[in-house]
């Protein structure tokens, strides 16, 4: 440990510290604008010089580091003489019209310019001009003379997003942030690059001139899309909310937010949403008011169940609805009978579902994910579905960490990988038990008989070889291999890996409830009907709790001819949808309306509140379920708060995670060796994944939110005859959609990829499987 | 233009540019003015790399690039026990305005440098190096290359030297032109490929140079210097100098004089004699000014240069800095603002952009004396540009804010009241020159 004595304080620091670190562990603020904790160190900005003893000139505290005996004055005559000097230097040819900035008001240069700054500039010479740029429709560089040059935004893309979207050209005065000629800023991540933006240079697009920030209040909230469940501040002025900021919390989003985290808020303020409870009478819409459609509701419920018995009813909810939504959507169907609800509504391979020894979850608190050393990647495509989770890999596997990845696409995801295999879908429990194989044959450990005599490929075995010299290994099964139409082989072979290994085996989990639905019992319990099921045997009445047919199922085009079969169909959701089979709107609140629940991939369990009140007639969907229950004269509808549902599902103790393992009782069975011609391979896009990110016009303007093309390998386009950007036909069970076709080298052969999620491609049967193809 | 005999005497003394005809820099030239004999009698004799770093010490050579730092003590500061590559960078990158000997030096005495930097490597256990050969030059370039192939043949450089267990590789590098990059650490990172910007020390490139890998960078000229030193001993070489300041020196004498050019003189060598050697002062004009070390060094008024002797303790006496070697010498037809206002637009242009006071300060910098030099000047003017010097200098990453701060203050300084009369009147001082 080094001695250092900073403005006559002394601490004790560990050897490799810095000035500035030092003076924050004793609470000294040092000025600084380069400065970034999560960022490497620029020391450009010269905020921070300090006076330190014996040396001839003020150092930056950023990056000087602490020697033992070391004494430092942060606020000495040396020091705010040198600090006062920059920060002149800093606004000479920053435009000082603050109250014309968007940033004022939470300016890094504004708020210490009133600790440093001149009352009226010295310098009397034309000021520099720095042209605008359009780097996407997210971060608004409209005011690029506003930049300091601090190039945190650079080291932002570098570091944490993994890509260099901006950079600094330009010598001297000319220096500027420009990203490349003609593109735009893509990365998931390109919002924080707002955050870590010292001056209003870089702003939020969607935000701009809406609101100042003393106008808004801050409130705590969790976010409803990835499985992450990032800490939010929603910024709410009057009833609407008008920002989302990042809370950080180093165990899950650190200081950091996905861009579909960030700007997602938009669609709370969608033209589409429904503001008040409407039926269908012969075939209208008439809006009514929420006795009379709970009414009709719990009329037609019962008349069904009546009539038809309980299996008649089947309730699909969203893996992104509140846990006490899901909970008690779970004990309106358990009340009247019946046990036929599910959220897993992406999932076609149920056969697992006996086997599963508890709730599946990341293995790990997330936190951990960073100190992996040996990490396989099955069946994800990890940097859209998890993009800080991809970060926090990312980083990783910069210190080390080998990542490998088993795959049926071979996206960039940004990260150093250490093997991979790409295969097609379904090749994915063939290679993955080549890996098994591998990884036995290099512990010396049996395999069972069913997987005897594979002889695995070079590169399962590198992969096998690099799990098994990990000290600290994990297999990570990604949305794409729960959603495979062999996901129970998959999880048996992949817990077998592990156990080969002494890998931990973990989920990434979809949603930002998936944990949570499992918890609040959103599934069947007793010999109900999957989502699957519900489907293949179309139900009389159903009941969609957040869930959109068209877009949120594996089948979209079952999922709509079950519901127009169906004689009642029940609709909760923010938004108005639905409108041909449904029979009842109800709005029900998003996330920011209600208080509610998250349980996130690491089975941490966050509650929040509703930061606005309910947009119209909109009420929470807890409070529309519980009234519905009631109504119906239905056990357990008491509780009359949240708090009240959520401590029913959790006990006095909101901890689950004794429910949380991995392990499958399932046997692995000798992978089929039947190959498919063509088949196909389908992304839920990151900006189509769930209905409130659909609706959010920014995000949707966005590179990712481009609509599906029919990807494929060269030689498949060729076998086909079509031209690149030529129209093909695509035919998925009785479905069909023509799509541009186009080159993708990262497309195995004889894989289609074609993204699920969106109007163009919704008509298709199932995301994988057998897929034909024609020319259009 | 001077005929080429006359452009290449390097007057009485000189050592490193003795007999140079401007076509005898091949190797069997070299060979024959006794090259290589330092190298071959190391290796052969298998002399202890910390003996080469002694010898060095001994000279009391200084680093010739402008810093003047004592070479065997730069060289001590690699690491030792270091397991991996370490390298060895010269620094070609001649861009101070009004040095000119590096080119000299590369053109007609290659080889000099390349044995230079063969023994440094040598005492420092580096097993490659670059010459980073400024952008500009591309002559110079061409002719170091053939050099450098000359030399691979003749198993002077490459594995295994002269049949020893001694290794190194040496590579010129072509900069771009950019003056930043002869600030060492901008340096290498263009190396390494990337803009040329100077990192934060520390740490130092003795411990994280070249592609992270131990690293010793030295000027052309003080390489060059190296084979003499070791082929006549330190002591020798100490001796052509003064105390602290050994050998013989490079000046770069432009300006004002009859035969501008390249003089390599002993250090305390009298600034009159140096004078004398480029021909006097043109048209036996006053001498009114003189930078004695390059752009960047403060510019000191002409009866005091003339009392003072060329050497890096002498001149700092003086109240400057003898820095690259070049001289820039004024007659009375100068004027002092428009010469300010030309070198404040050179570190204008050339600063990186990197860091705070250079990029912001530069730029105001070379806006007020434009004023001043084109009859916009305020009263408040020459404070505020002393005010603006003080804070660039001290507090930037690397030494370009003080290059461009110190001629500032030392023209004010010195010759504040021309400054004061363009404030005034509106005009120039001097008679302009015809």
């Amino acid at each position: 440990m080094l001695n250092i004595e900073i403005d006559g304080r002394k601490l004790e620091v560990a050897p490799g510290s810095t000035v500035l670190e030092a003076a924050n562990a004793l609470g000294i603020y040092v000025p600084h604008f380069c400065y970034h904790k999560k960022l490497s160190i620029a020391a450009n900005c010269r905020m921070c010089l300090v006076q330190v003893e014996k040396a001839p000139k003020p150092l930056p505290a950023c990056a000087t580091p602490v020697t033992d005996g070391m004494k430092v004055w942060t606020a000495s005559e040396q020091a705010v003489t040198a600090q006062k000097g920059v920060m002149e230097f800093l606004l000479i040819n920053h435009p000082l019209d603050c109250p014309i900035c968007d940033q004022g008001g939470e300016c890094q240069l504004q708020d210490l310019a009133v600790g440093y700054g001149g009352s009226s500039s010295r310098y009397r010479e034309a000021k520099r001009v720095v042209f605008h740029k359009d780097i996407g429709p997210l971060v608004s560089a409209e005011e690029m003379a506003r930049c300091i040059q601090c190039t945190r935004c650079v080291r932002f893309g570098q570091e944490i997003a993994g890509i260099m979207e901006l950079g600094m050209i330009g010598r001297g005065e000319h220096s500027e942030i420009v990203a490349f000629v003609g593109r735009t800023v893509d990365s998931e991540l390109s919002g924080n690059s707002i955050d870590v933006c010292p001056v209003g240079a870089l702003t939020s697009k969607p935000f701009r001139y809406a609101a100042r920030t003393w106008e808004l209040a801050r409130r705590k909230s969790v976010s409803p899309h990835d499985s992450l469940g990032s800490n939010l501040v929603v910024q709410v002025k009057g009833d609407r909310v008008m920002r989302v900021l990042p809370l950080e919390n180093e165990a899950i989003n650190e200081c950091w937010l996905s861009d579909k985290d960030r700007f997602s808020y938009e669609g709370l303020n969608s033209p589409e949403r429904l503001t008040t409870p409407m039926v269908k009478q012969a075939g209208e819409w008439k809006p009514v008011d929420w006795q009379t459609a709970l009414d009709v509701v719990a009329r037609g419920l019962m008349d069904i169940v009546g009539r038809h018995g309980p299996g008649a009813l089947g309730v699909f909810a969203s893996p992104h609805a509140t846990l006490e939504e899901l909970a008690l959507a779970g004990r309106l169907v358990r009340g009247l009978g019946g046990d036929n609800i599910d959220f897993r509504l992406r999932q076609v391979d149920f056969r697992g579902n006996g086997h599963a020894m508890g709730i599946p979850w990341l293995g790990m608190p997330i936190a951990e994910v960073g100190t992996l050393d040996r990490v396989l990647v099955v069946g994800s495509f990890l940097r859209k579905d998890h993009p800080l989770l991809a970060q926090r890999l990312r980083q990783a596997a910069k210190k080390g960490t080998q990542v490998s990845l088993l795959h049926s696409v071979d996206d960039d995801w940004l990260i150093r990988i250490a093997h991979k295999a790409v295969v097609a879908p379904s090749r994915i429990p063939a290679a993955l038990a080549g890996i098994v194989a591998a990884a036995a044959q290099t512990r010396g450990v049996a395999v069972p008989e069913a997987l005897a005599a594979i002889v695995p490929t070079e590169a399962e075995r590198a992969i096998a070889a690099s799990l098994a010299s990990g000290k600290k290994p994990a297999v990570l099964l990604g949305n794409d291999a729960v959603r495979h139409l062999e996901a129970a082989q998959v999880h048996a072979l992949a817990q077998l890996l592990a156990d080969v290994t002494g890998a931990t085996l973990g989920f990434l989990t979809e949603a930002a409830n998936t944990v949570g639905a499992h918890v609040a019992g959103a599934l069947p319990q007793s010999g109900g009907m999957n989502a699957q099921a519900m489907l293949a045997d179309p139900r009389r009445a159903y009941v969609l709790l957040h869930a959109e047919p068209e877009f949120d199922f594996a089948n979209a085009l079952a999922a709509r001819s079950a519901l127009e079969k169906a004689d009642l169909v029940v609709v909760m959701s923010p938004f108005a949808h639905g409108a041909s089979y449904a029979d009842l709107l109800l709005p029900v609140s998003p996330f920011t309306e209600t208080a509610g629940t998250f349980v996130n991939c690491e089975g941490r369990v966050q509650e929040f509140q509703g930061v606005v009140r309910p947009l119209g007639d909109t009420r929470p969907g807890w409070k529309v379920l519980r009234v519905l229950g009631t109504m119906m004269n239905l056990p357990g509808f008491d509780a009359e708060s949240a708090a009240g549902v959520r401590a029913a599902v959790l006990g006095d103790t909101p901890d689950v995670r004794a429910r949380l393992h991995n392990g499958t009782r399932a046997a692995p069975v000798r992978p089929d060796a039947t190959a498919v011609p063509i088949e196909r391979v389908a992304d839920v896009p990151i900006y189509f994944a769930d209905p409130l990110v659909r609706r959010a016009p920014s995000l949707q303007r966005t590179v990712d939110a481009r609509p599906p093309r029919a990807r494929m390998h060269r030689s498949l386009l060729e076998t086909l005859g079509i031209a690149e950007g030529g129209q093909v036909k695509v035919r998925q069970g009785g479905g069909e959609a023509v799509l541009t076709a186009v080159v993708d080298a990262a497309v195995p052969p004889g894989v289609v990829r074609v993204a699920a999620a969106h109007p163009s491609t919704c008509g298709l049967e199932g995301l994988s499987g057998p897929i034909t193809l024609e020319k259009a | 233009m001077n005929a080429p005999s006359d452009f290449l005497d390097y007057g009485p003394d000189a050592i490193l540019m003795a007999g140079l005809t401007g076509s005898n820099w091949r190797l069997k030239d070299y060979a024959a003015r006794g090259g290589y004999e330092a190298l071959r009698r190391i290796l052969a004799e298998k002399i202890p790399p910390e003996q080469v770093v002694a010898e060095v010490k001994k000279s009391a050579l200084r680093g010739r690039g402008g810093a003047g730092f004592p070479t065997g003590l730069k060289w001590s500061f690699m690491p030792k026990n270091y397991v991996g590559d370490k390298f060895v960078v010269c620094n070609s990158d001649e861009g101070e305005p009004g040095t000119f000997k590096d080119r000299d030096i590369l053109r007609f005495n290659p080889h000099a440098v390349i044995e230079g930097m063969a023994i440094a490597a040598y005492a420092m256990g580096a097993t490659r190096g670059y010459n980073y050969i400024h952008g500009e030059i591309w002559e110079t370039y061409l002719r170091c290359e053939e050099a450098i192939e000359e030399a691979y043949a003749a198993g002077l450089l490459g594995a295994n030297i002269l049949g020893s267990d001694f290794s190194f590789h040496l590579h010129n590098h072509h900069g771009f032109g950019a003056y930043i990059c002869g600030e060492e650490t901008a340096l290498l990172e263009s190396i390494e490929g990337k803009k040329g910007q100077p990192r934060f020390k520390p740490p130092f490139p003795a411990s994280f140079g070249v592609y992270g890998k131990p690293t010793t960078i030295n000027n052309t000229e003080t390489f060059a210097a190296v084979p003499w030193i070791m082929r006549h001993g330190g002591e020798a070489f100490l001796d052509l100098g003064r105390p602290n300041n050994g050998g013989t020196k490079i000046f770069s004498v432009s300006g004002d004089v009859e035969r501008p050019g390249n003089y390599e003189v002993r250090l305390g060598t009298p600034f009159a004699t140096l004078l004398a050697m480029a021909g006097g002062m043109r048209g036996g004009r006053r001498l009114k000014a003189c930078i004695p070390g390059g752009s960047s060094m403060p510019v000191l008024p002409g009866d005091v240069m003339l009392a003072t002797d060329m050497d890096y303790d002498s001149i700092a006496k003086a109240g400057s800095m003898l820095g690259s070697g070049a001289v820039i010498v004024m007659d009375d037809t100068r004027c002092m603002v428009k010469s300010l206002l030309r070198l404040s637009y050179f570190y204008y242009e050339e600063s990186c952009g990197q860091c705070t006071p250079c990029r912001e300060g530069t730029g105001w910098l070379w806006r007020m004396v434009h004023r001043i030099e084109h009859g916009q000047g305020r009263d408040e003017d020459l404070d505020t540009l002393n005010s603006v010097a003080d804070n660039i200098s001290g507090r930037t990453i690397c030494a370009l804010g003080d290059a461009a701060a110190l001629p500032v203050k030392s023209f004010l300084r010195h010759f504040r009241d021309e400054f004061q009369h363009h404030i005034d009147h509106k005009q120039c001082l001097v008679a302009p020159y015809v």
